[in-house]
């Protein structure tokens, strides 16, 4: 079991943090499966600390201006826009 | 009875001539296609038609090949069954009271069925694997790199490729020579692939192959799965391949590991889906989180919501180094087992599934059941590696798939491995 379980009121602040509104019935089954699947995850706790050899390179290009979508094309899929940008709710 | 292979039932014909001409294909719907609606499974994309062409599609269209239609899924690719799409269950041709697997299972399911030659998935944890095993085809999940992710909607882009299904491992190997490449717009792409004649490497000839067996990816199998398995191992002996058992226990953290990378990354890439830049608004009053939270209510699915939480929940404050730190490091692990095996070995072989595909329904309620299905597909994307899954015999009457298993960039031979096992 995780050092903390996971009660309703932790499922609802995770899904605040998430901005995934819960109705109360997800909330409990959330809850429910979530403890399940924390202990499964509990056996990473079993993995050795291991020396990470990533061989990572950076990929760069020269910054120069090139085609790319129209500002209409851009907005295609927005279902508000105004003069040109997205238009969302406000912000509090 | 319609498998409900396909979301949008659309063609495309190029005006290009080359070697995919005359050859209809399936693209999964998670691939950009210009003009073409583009739904990932997702209500929340119901109505987003993409303006531009992922790279791969650009290339399936200067070889020549007709698009039949966006390929059913799992929504957002979460999922082993393909019922998690909000546009319902796909069937298995095989069987159609089962799943054809997940998440490219519109893909798999178009090509059984013949409704295409060919068809594209994307595999984060086996959902190229996993659909191809369960309704008897081929399937390559490249080498991570090979092919371009540029156009393919984001669910966790550290361990997902873009790959083949068909129905032989020569025309799968053939359309994975189309896709493979280097792309400027894709800083992972790798220059591997840029000249690749992978479709001739499907020679059928094993003589001297030395294939390893992990066990801790066969102990856990289905007895008719195994029986499947082991057989095909003696035929490829039989053609002069030698094989042995070998000891990875680093894999048996692997699908933890790999669910919480791959939560995390969900979390983080399914973000952009906000009602305003994307996805569906719903017009709701109140102030930007409030409209955000309601939007991702409606849009998304179940599945999609419990991997956001998990990630959310996995990369939070006091949790990151317990869940997402361990992961990582679970992760180098099995890509040093993975390094160390093929010290001694050419390829590695496994069941590509556990298990026979599920009745419908069967595994929807139990999440974490279902999670357990991709043990065997899972530890290759953690470590980056190109495995193929090809039709390996039957379990009362379904089929069974044997995961073939490469080195970084040796597409070849696991593609002359899985080729002998079609002799």
């Amino acid at each position: 079991m995780s050092d903390t379980p996971v009660d309703a009121d932790e499922v609802r602040h995770v899904a605040e943090l998430a901005r995934v509104d819960l109705d109360e019935d997800e909330v409990e089954e959330f809850a429910t499966q979530f403890a399940d699947i924390l202990e499964y995850f509990d056996a990473l706790d079993e993995v050795p600390e291991v020396d990470r050899e990533d061989e990572l390179v950076n990929v760069m290009r020269p910054d120069e201006v090139r085609e790319g979508l129209t500002q209409e094309e851009a907005l295609s899929n927005a279902a508000e826009t105004e003069d040109g940008y997205f238009k969302g709710p406000r912000v509090s | 009875m319609s498998l409900n292979a396909f979301i949008t039932k659309e063609t495309v014909e190029s005006d290009e001539d080359g070697p995919l001409s005359g050859k209809t294909i399936a693209v999964k719907d998670n691939i950009s296609t210009k003009g073409l609606r583009t739904t990932c499974g997702s209500a929340m994309l119901e109505d987003y038609v993409p303006p531009y062409d992922a790279t791969v599609v650009e290339l399936l269209k200067d070889a020549g090949a007709t698009i039949v239609g966006k390929a059913n899924m799992d929504e957002f690719g979460m999922g082993t069954t393909t019922e998690t799409s909000a546009f319902g269950p796909t069937k298995n041709p095989v069987d159609e009271s089962r799943v054809p697997g997940g998440s490219s299972g519109g893909s798999a399911a178009a090509v059984a069925a013949g409704e295409a030659d060919l068809a594209l998935g994307s595999d984060t944890g086996g959902s190229i694997r996993c659909p191809a095993a369960f309704c008897g085809v081929v399937g390559i999940k490249p080498t991570y790199g090979l092919v371009s992710r540029y156009g393919l909607v984001a669910y966790a882009n550290s361990l997902e490729q873009i790959g083949p299904i068909a129905p032989t491992v020569e025309e799968a190997a053939g359309l994975l020579d189309v896709i493979a490449g280097p792309d400027e717009r894709d800083g992972t792409t790798h220059d591997e692939g840029a000249d690749s004649d992978y479709a001739s490497a499907a020679t059928g000839d094993v003589d001297g192959l030395t294939i390893g067996v992990p066990t801790e990816l066969v102990e856990g199998a289905d007895e008719g799965v195994k029986e499947a398995f082991w057989a095909a191992l003696d035929e490829l002996e039989a053609q002069g391949a030698e094989y042995h058992e070998v000891s990875m226990p680093s894999v048996e953290k692997a699908v933890a590991a790999y669910y919480v990378i791959a939560m995390s990354e969900a979390s983080s890439n399914l973000a952009r889906f906000d009602g305003v830049r994307y996805g569906k608004s719903g017009g709701y009053e109140g102030n930007w989180n409030d409209a955000f939270a309601r939007a991702r209510e409606e849009g998304f699915g179940p599945e999609v919501k419990r991997r956001i939480l998990l990630g959310t929940y996995a990369l939070s404050a006091g949790y990151h180094d317990k869940y997402y730190a361990k992961a990582q490091d679970a992760r180098a692990w099995v890509k040093q087992d993975f390094d160390a095996a093929f010290e001694d070995v050419d390829v590695l072989a496994s069941p590509t599934m556990p298990v026979p595909p599920f009745k419908l329904g069967e595994s929807l309620d139990d999440p974490l059941q279902m999670y357990l299905a991709d043990a065997n597909t899972v530890p290759v994307n953690l470590a980056n590696l190109p495995a193929i899954s090809v039709p390996a015999g039957e379990t009362d009457g379904l089929p069974v798939g044997l995961q073939l298993i490469g080195p970084k960039f040796d597409e070849e031979t696991i593609i002359r491995a899985a080729s002998a096992v079609e002799n």
